[in-house]
């Protein structure tokens, strides 16, 4: 892993929403294959600053992917170029199909051989998702509904995956078989952005982590540095 | 009764039996008004019927599939009616007019879809109770409008318009309408229209171009508003302001909150039911207009998606949907067999 290869870097990053700044201009990037966890408690800003590189809300500061300035380009065009978010509370099409769940997330692409080929990929990594194609999306559990959610940005073939705490909801069981197939597809390729309140959870697999408290960079450093940590091992892994 | 299920099971399952029943529809079609099978009054009913269910299936487009609200539609009805009646009125010499009738339908249609992109540039900006909003302004501004253009009649609308909608016409243009529709909703585009009516964030993330996807649907259902516009304006024979206004945007939301929303086979349905009751109640005079808004209000408590809603009738679902998890299935089991 050459660390001198950034895939996203963002600059000076401050989100408003009204008076209320979420985000205080941060700065970090993610380079190409690593896993990335942004940590922190409710209302730090890590939900913003994705929404941000979606192009959810403005923002002011520099976003780049590959280099590119992602300011004036359209959510939906932006995940054509390679970033696909699975947004916080999994955002699944309640009333669709499992089957059309995942069709949507190949809306903007036309290279129907490849498109088969990652349908036979999500259905292995995911059988119970295969078993389940005609079902509603809005009948599956919380477990088969974030497989889904992660599937659907499989779907989209992104070279960089955002994940919106994956782990919101779900018992310990499933939160550890959903973060092995984040490792999994990690490392077939797919850089990881990770967004998480399961702070223990996030730094295990994460390559390196950023803390965010109220809307700036706390600390930051590799996985393991941020678990032995006394003051983030205080405010994030109970004690 | 078992017996009748499984004939019933039988037919709906039955693909083929769709464009039997497309080729005896259009014959019979042809075949009433010409032996007179049916006396003029029930023929009328049908025609009236046929348009319904252009409207209410269009109107399902914004109001099922896509979740939005619009009260418009008998606007753009009204833009087509007139562009159809001013054209076969005014411009186009009778004797031509019932061969230059498909032509005259489809400028309607696109008058009404361009008027239709006009509303939804601006309005798609806003969401749900917004879009009512502009789309009730939009329903009075074309009303006011054709009330103070004295060259096109006025508040008196234009009259002796030749009835030139035809049972075959009708019959015609119904099928194009939901084959239309029907294929739009199943496409690509379609699903983008569903999963804007689910979740709007998450389908930008899906990279569905949310606005483009709008703008099509808008345009779509306008078109055909437009063309149920003109075969009403020629079976009526007469239109004026007064028959586009909020009742009619009304009549056209009963019937696709009736029928079902986000369900061609609930739009039919809806839009037969209330023509039909609207006629077998007509002896009861002003108190039918008392009941049929019951009947909503009921429908709404007890069954707030409507008779068909979010479901389908089997042949209008592609078979590739239908049968997925089963195709999936077989082929599974033949590799498995293949690997053992």
């Amino acid at each position: 892993m050459s660390n001198n290869n950034i895939l996203l870097s963002i600059q000076d990053l401050t989100i408003s929403y009204g008076n209320i700044k979420a985000v205080k201009g941060i700065s970090f990037e993610v380079n190409e294959g690593e896993i990335v966890t942004l940590i922190g408690a409710n209302g730090a800003g890590k939900s913003s600053t994705l929404r941000g590189i979606s192009g959810l809300v403005s923002y002011r500061g520099v976003i780049s992917f590959r280099g590119q300035d992602l300011k004036s380009i359209s959510a939906d065009k932006i995940v054509a170029k390679g970033i696909a978010q699975v947004p916080e509370g999994r955002g699944i099409f309640g009333n669709l199909t499992v089957l059309e769940n995942l069709k949507l997330a190949t809306w903007s692409r036309k290279d129907k051989q490849e498109i088969r080929k990652d349908y036979q990929r999500v259905f292995d990594i995911f059988p119970r998702l295969s078993e389940r194609q005609g079902q509603l999306g809005g009948t599956l559990s919380g477990g088969e509904q974030q497989m889904l959610a992660v599937g659907r940005a499989l779907m989209s073939r992104g070279t960089m995956m955002l994940l919106d705490e994956p782990s919101m909801g779900l018992a310990p069981v499933l939160v550890r078989e959903i973060f092995s197939v984040l490792k999994e597809i990690n490392q077939s390729g797919t850089t990881i952005l990770l967004v998480e309140q399961n702070a223990n959870m996030a730094l295990q697999v994460a390559s390196r982590g950023y803390v965010l408290e109220t809307g700036v960079i706390s600390h930051t450093g590799t996985g393991h540095e941020l678990l032995g940590d006394p003051r983030v091992k205080e405010a994030y892994l109970g004690g | 009764m078992n017996r009748l299920r499984m004939i019933w099971e039988k037919i709906v399952t039955n693909r083929k039996l769709l464009p039997v029943l497309l080729v005896v529809g259009l014959l019979l079609s042809f075949a009433i008004p010409k032996f007179g099978l049916l006396n003029q009054y029930v023929v009328l009913i049908i025609i009236y019927v046929g348009i319904n269910i252009i409207l209410s299936t269009s109107l399902n487009l914004i109001n099922g599939y896509m979740g939005e609200f619009s009260v418009g539609h008998a606007g753009f009805m009204a833009v087509g009616a007139y562009i159809s009646a001013i054209l076969t009125t005014k411009i186009i010499p009778e004797s031509l007019a019932p061969w230059l009738f498909p032509l005259v339908v489809i400028a309607g249609g696109i008058g009404a879809a361009l008027i239709g992109l006009l509303v939804a540039v601006p309005s798609f900006k806003t969401r749900g109770d917004y879009l009512a909003i502009v789309t009730l302004a939009f329903l009075m501004i074309v009303k006011s409008v054709i009330e103070n253009i004295e060259a096109i009649g006025g508040p008196r609308g234009i009259p002796g318009i030749t009835r030139l909608t035809t049972l075959p016409w009708t019959f015609i243009w119904v099928v194009i309408a939901v084959w239309v529709i029907r294929n739009f909703v199943y496409s690509n585009y379609g699903r983008g229209v569903l999963s804007i009516r689910e979740d709007e964030i998450a389908s930008d993330l899906m990279s569905v171009n949310s606005r483009q996807v709008k703008m099509l649907a808008f345009v779509i259902s306008s078109f055909f508003a437009g063309v149920a516009g003109v075969l009403f304006a020629h079976v009526l024979q007469f239109i004026s302001p007064r028959v586009f206004d909020i009742i009619k945007s009304t009549d056209i939301l009963i019937m696709v909150y009736l029928g079902g929303i986000g369900s061609i086979a609930g739009s039919i349905l809806g839009a037969v039911i209330f023509t039909v009751l609207l006629e077998v109640l007509r002896p009861l005079g002003m108190w039918r207009m008392v009941l049929m808004p019951l009947v909503l209000v009921l429908l709404m408590i007890y069954r707030p998606r409507g008779i068909m809603g979010l479901r389908e009738f089997r042949w209008f679902i592609p078979g590739y949907d239908l049968f997925a998890s089963k195709i999936w299935r077989k082929k599974k089991e033949v590799k498995d067999a293949a690997a053992s």
